[in-house]
């Protein structure tokens, strides 16, 4: 198959200088590059969570304790990013299934990833300000 | 092109009536379950996430008497033990893939397989044990 065609099969046009190069550098790299980076961040976290979350069959002290440490506000903002990367990891996760069994999904990938990027922009905005209103509000004075 | 060339070259997938005998459908299996288990977990961690972090005053909310609440409840005894079940074998299969793709010598490749294996084995365990055995009047 020949580049021209590919690049209309998938819905792009060869843009990059990397000539015959459809995917290297563009939107299905880098969408790859993060769904692996949220993916591996995501799940070493749940192996901390797990264990802190364990510390209830130890003693209800230790586990208050350990969870005020998500309760600083400079792990609130580490949580925000961690659950950017869980709604990333999620919405593209959805565009990935879309790709592998929606007939339009391939030729469509490169919309879908720029909707699931809005989407992860409309959910974050609100959703850093509640989780971090808290915080804000013990660093700025009226919070307890 | 000689003669030569194509008798070097064995002919595309020549072997592949041999490859096919006695093969399973692990690789299959695992990729449909990174959809399915996907999808559920959007829900169950999207979820989990709010309710932690967003609700009802979110993260500063939370301590053992807010754990021992949830618990009391075997809807989130049921969520909370799929989620950790699921979220485990996702993520074990996903880095088992990375592990794959990037290691280069087979001893490499099976040392970090086993660590990953083991690993999650633990956590799974533990946690089971966790949210079966809770006790909310403990000292």
């Amino acid at each position: 198959m020949s580049t021209a065609t590919s690049a209309r099969a998938t819905g792009s046009a060869p843009r990059s200088k990397l000539a015959g190069t459809l995917y290297r550098g563009h939107e299905g790299m880098w969408s790859w590059v993060a769904h692996r980076i949220t993916g591996i961040l995501t799940f070493f976290f749940l192996f901390a969570h797990v264990l802190d979350t364990a510390l209830v069959r130890v003693s209800p002290n230790s586990y208050d304790t350990v969870i005020d440490t998500y309760k600083n506000p400079f792990v609130n903002l580490l949580e925000i990013g961690l659950v950017g990367a869980v709604l990333f990891h999620g919405l593209n996760g959805l565009r990935i299934i879309a790709v592998d069994f929606w007939s339009r999904g391939p030729k469509l990938q490169r919309a879908m990833l720029w909707i699931i990027v809005a989407v992860w922009v409309v959910v974050m905005i609100p959703g850093a300000f509640f989780m971090f209103k808290h915080s804000f509000e013990v660093m700025f004075g009226s919070g307890s | 092109m000689s003669t030569t060339d194509e008798l070097t070259i064995p002919a595309p997938r020549s072997s592949s009536r041999r490859r096919l005998r006695g093969r399973t459908n692990t690789e299959l299996y695992a990729w449909l379950f990174m959809r399915v288990s996907g999808v559920l977990l959007l829900v169950l961690v999207l979820g989990h996430l709010f309710i932690m972090n967003i609700l009802d005053g979110g993260v500063q909310r939370i301590n053992f008497g807010f754990v021992a609440g949830r618990w009391a409840s075997p809807f989130w005894q049921v969520w909370d033990l799929l989620m950790l079940w699921l979220a485990m074998i996702h993520g074990t299969i996903g880095l088992r893939t990375v592990i794959n793709d990037y290691t280069r010598r087979d001893g490499t490749r099976v040392t970090l397989k086993m660590v990953l294996y083991t690993a999650t084995a633990l956590v799974i365990a533990l946690g089971t044990l966790v949210i079966f055995t809770f006790d909310p009047n403990i000292t």
